[in-house]
């Protein structure tokens, strides 16, 4: 498989991962209007990811559908960012069905779509007139989560005691699993060559909401998770066994 | 038949006006006024900046749209109730989806903006050619451009959310007639 493709995949598997994580909150949600905004950021997700699998399906011409890539992988197949599978909660929550913490959400959101920001914006001007016209679009819905994500962060930075503790805790849970934005993996270092400027352009976006909230930016730092290489945390089985069963149980089915 | 394409010729940017005259390519335009979006019926697919091109080929016409956000579930529907218009005029027809150049909500044409008010959605206010990483640095301050009312006009209205009943929309309140309604956002 061609690099590009690699990364297309990459990139695919990111969307299609955050935005079912975030669909668990459709029903769910803590106040009506953000049950229909999480929602509306998986419909973008989705939709981002099934223009990148179409893609990468047909660089690849071995047969593979949109279908095949988001049903019948398993964990060890997908590339994502380990940050994008982890459940809304934080480390200390008992299990994966822990109550769902809002903070961790958002938190998660500000840092992803923050960088996408920048990174399909580097995209936008690639030479490979597919990627390009899907960075196009893309980013102008990850305007929107952005923006989504860093009002809701400062509204709880700078809201009640226990809104500005429980995002402090999200933020100093997942400022780790935010190295992985900037590993060197093969596909990574051809498409996105320049990772240091992005790094700087990141924090200077980040920290810039963070202190408008009021909270802290912990150093990155400690165990570099490796989501991009396959290597996923155990929340990964379970949340492609919810979103796959269906597809691998009746193999073809339509609705 | 529909043909999933993300590469296409050169296709217009902008709005689109209605051509007039009595050209095959014009008439076929006016056939396709019928065909509207199906969440907000008062706009056709031209209006709304969806419909981009019609060609004419050996074998038929090709329609050529593209998609306002990714995800949004109604292309498909709006594939077939265009094919569905070419069938009852006729004509062999395929739809093309294009990617680019990306659909901004600027390609909504004046008139559908006004219609679009009618129907009490108020139409986006600004252009959609902005700066991401400013729009970070604004959520900070809270800065939003006033949305006007579009029942009573006034200018006095807040965000309720970001997010509607749709992708392409926000929530909205009036606090002078207390009317909620729909934003659509500039994209």
């Amino acid at each position: 498989m061609t690099t590009l493709a690699d990364y297309a995949l990459h990139l695919a598997d990111n969307a299609l991962i955050l935005g079912q994580r975030n669909a668990e909150w459709c029903g769910h949600g803590p106040v009506l209007e953000e049950d229909l905004a999480l929602a509306n950021h998986s419909l973008d997700l989705i939709g981002q990811a099934r223009l990148l699998y179409q893609w990468v399906a047909q660089l690849r011409g071995d047969g593979s559908t949109e279908d095949t890539l988001a049903y019948f992988r398993d964990p060890e197949a997908f590339f994502n960012f380990t940050l994008l599978e982890l459940p809304h909660c934080t480390a200390l929550a008992p299990s994966a069905r822990a109550e769902r913490d809002y903070a961790v959400t958002i938190v998660r959101n500000f840092f992803f779509s923050s960088y996408m920001l920048l990174v399909w914006g580097v995209l936008q001007s690639h030479a490979q007139p597919q990627l390009s016209a899907i960075a196009a679009k893309s980013i102008k819905e990850v305007r929107y989560h952005c923006q989504h994500a860093a009002d809701w962060l400062i509204r709880f930075g700078d809201g009640t005691a226990e809104s500005h503790d429980r995002a402090q805790a999200a933020v100093d849970f997942l400022m780790p699993y935010t190295q992985e934005f900037w590993s060197e993996w093969p596909a990574a270092k051809e498409v996105l060559p320049d990772t240091a400027h992005l790094k700087n352009q990141w924090f200077d976006m980040v920290i810039d909401v963070i202190k408008e909230a009021g909270l802290q930016l912990p150093e990155a730092s400690g165990y570099v998770t490796q989501g991009v290489l396959g290597i996923h945390t155990e929340h990964m089985s379970y949340l492609l066994a919810e979103m796959q069963s269906l597809a691998r149980q009746h193999p073809g089915a339509q609705w | 038949m529909v043909t999933d394409q993300t590469i296409s010729p050169p296709l217009p940017t902008g709005p689109i006006a209605l051509p007039t005259g009595d050209s095959d390519e014009a008439a076929l335009w006016q056939w396709l006024e019928s065909v509207c979006d199906p969440e907000i019926p008062v706009l056709s697919l031209r209006e709304l900046g969806v419909l981009r091109a019609v060609t004419s080929t050996s074998t038929g016409w090709q329609l050529w749209i593209t998609p306002t956000y990714n995800g949004c579930p109604a292309l498909s529907q709006m594939k077939a109730d265009l094919l569905s218009a070419m069938q009852s005029a006729g004509k062999p027809a395929e739809v093309i989806t294009s990617l680019a150049p990306a659909w901004s909500s600027d390609w909504i044409t004046d008139e559908a903006k006004e219609k679009l008010r009618t129907y009490g959605i108020a139409p986006p206010h600004a252009s959609a050619q902005s700066n991401g990483i400013s729009l970070v640095r604004l959520a900070g301050k809270m800065q939003r451009a006033q949305v006007p009312c579009p029942q009573c006009g006034s200018s006095d209205t807040t965000e309720t959310s970001q997010f509607g009943s749709t992708a392409c929309k926000a929530m909205y309140k009036c606090l002078a007639c207390a009317e909620p309604f729909d934003y659509f956002k500039p994209y």
